[in-house]
């Protein structure tokens, strides 16, 4: 298919989206990373039953907590697709870039900028 | 276990604000097992108030660390040699954990990371309900097992009262009747004619409205 998507993504390969912790976030967030979003398989789909479930749950978790400390909760996001579904993998990394580069760069990284 | 619940992350903020150097302490035991205040929690919450900070353009040291318990000496000394580093220190331990923290680093103030509820059971995972109240006399053997004193809304010893409907409490329709509980399992031991049995009235010095307690074991001290 050779598709393209913003180059600015860096992949963290998991199992399983179940894998990832709200830490996992929460770290990523603190060395700078804009954003995070987690795709996983679709709803209903999961081989492990209901690993992207738990990915969904824990980046609201995530969205909650980095809102109540005062980073936009929506730099982090959680999508679906099958494997199958290259040109929608391709379709929600234009997506997330675009909805990242609205909000701008991650505040924690100008922050630590200036205290360094 | 202890069940305790996460304090919001506002009221820790709140607590530590003007604070530079601050240790988030966790506690291995019981606060591990209900989520509230283990290593993982710990980490949560210092990449949180680290975040925070640096967005509020502060420089704030924040270290992690979560010892086995805090509800005694020998894990609680092993601060000690690092206690001094710190402005203050953000205890997940229950209110156990966090006053004996205080009381034997008095200088060092110690603010409390979860909100400590009661002593129960894990029902189902991110499902914690109350079993014990820590009366000081154990009535368990008379009732099947199934405590009144803690599972009862009005703690009545010869139950049930007149709000019990379906086997529900009045203050809670979800809430199961304690003497419901205990007559249906008086029934399946066949132990029935116990419910017959009239309970005295209780020794409440034993309870908290006795003032605060104190067990001391001569066989065991040193």
């Amino acid at each position: 298919m050779r598709l393209s998507y913003p180059t600015n993504i860096r992949i963290v390969l998991v199992p399983c989206t179940g894998k990832v912790d709200i830490l996992h976030i929460l770290r990523a967030f603190e060395k700078g990373a804009d954003g995070v979003y987690v795709v996983g398989c679709m709803e209903g789909d999961c081989h492990y039953n209901s690993g992207n479930f738990r990915a969904r749950k824990r980046v609201e978790q995530a969205q909650k907590l980095l809102d109540t400390i005062g980073i936009e909760g929506e730099r982090a996001q959680m999508y679906n697709l099958s494997s199958g579904e290259g040109p929608k993998f391709a379709e929600y990394a234009v997506e997330m870039d675009e909805r990242i580069r609205k909000l701008g760069p991650n505040p924690i990284k100008s922050a630590k900028k200036k205290a360094a | 276990m202890i069940v305790a619940d996460k304090k919001p992350i506002e009221e820790i903020v709140e607590a530590i604000k003007d604070k530079e150097k601050i240790l988030i302490l966790g506690c291995n035991e019981c606060v591990t097992v209900c989520e509230a205040g283990g290593k993982k929690e710990v980490g949560v919450m210092a990449s949180a108030l680290r975040m925070y900070f640096l967005n509020q353009g502060r420089e704030v040291s924040i270290d992690e660390r979560t010892l086995e318990r805090q509800c005694d000496h020998e894990y609680l000394e092993e601060v000690r040699d690092v206690i001094d580093q710190y402005d203050s220190v953000v205890s997940l331990a229950c209110g156990v954990g966090v006053q004996f923290m205080a009381e034997k680093y008095h200088t060092t103030p110690v603010f409390p990371g979860v909100n400590t509820c009661f002593m129960g059971v894990t029902e189902e995972r991110g499902v914690w309900s109350e079993r014990c109240q820590g009366c000081g006399e154990c009535i368990l053997a008379s009732t099947a097992g199934i405590c009144p004193v803690s599972r009862c809304a009005k703690r009545i010893l010869n139950g049930p009262c007149g709000g019990s409907t379906n086997g529900k409490c009045e203050i809670n329709k979800e809430l199961d009747c304690a003497w419901q509980l205990i007559i249906d399992r008086l029934k399946a031991l066949g132990k029935l004619d116990d419910y017959e049995k009239i309970t005295p009235l209780k020794d409440w010095s034993t309870e908290r409205a006795g003032g605060p307690r104190k067990v001391v074991r001569e066989d065991v001290q040193q």
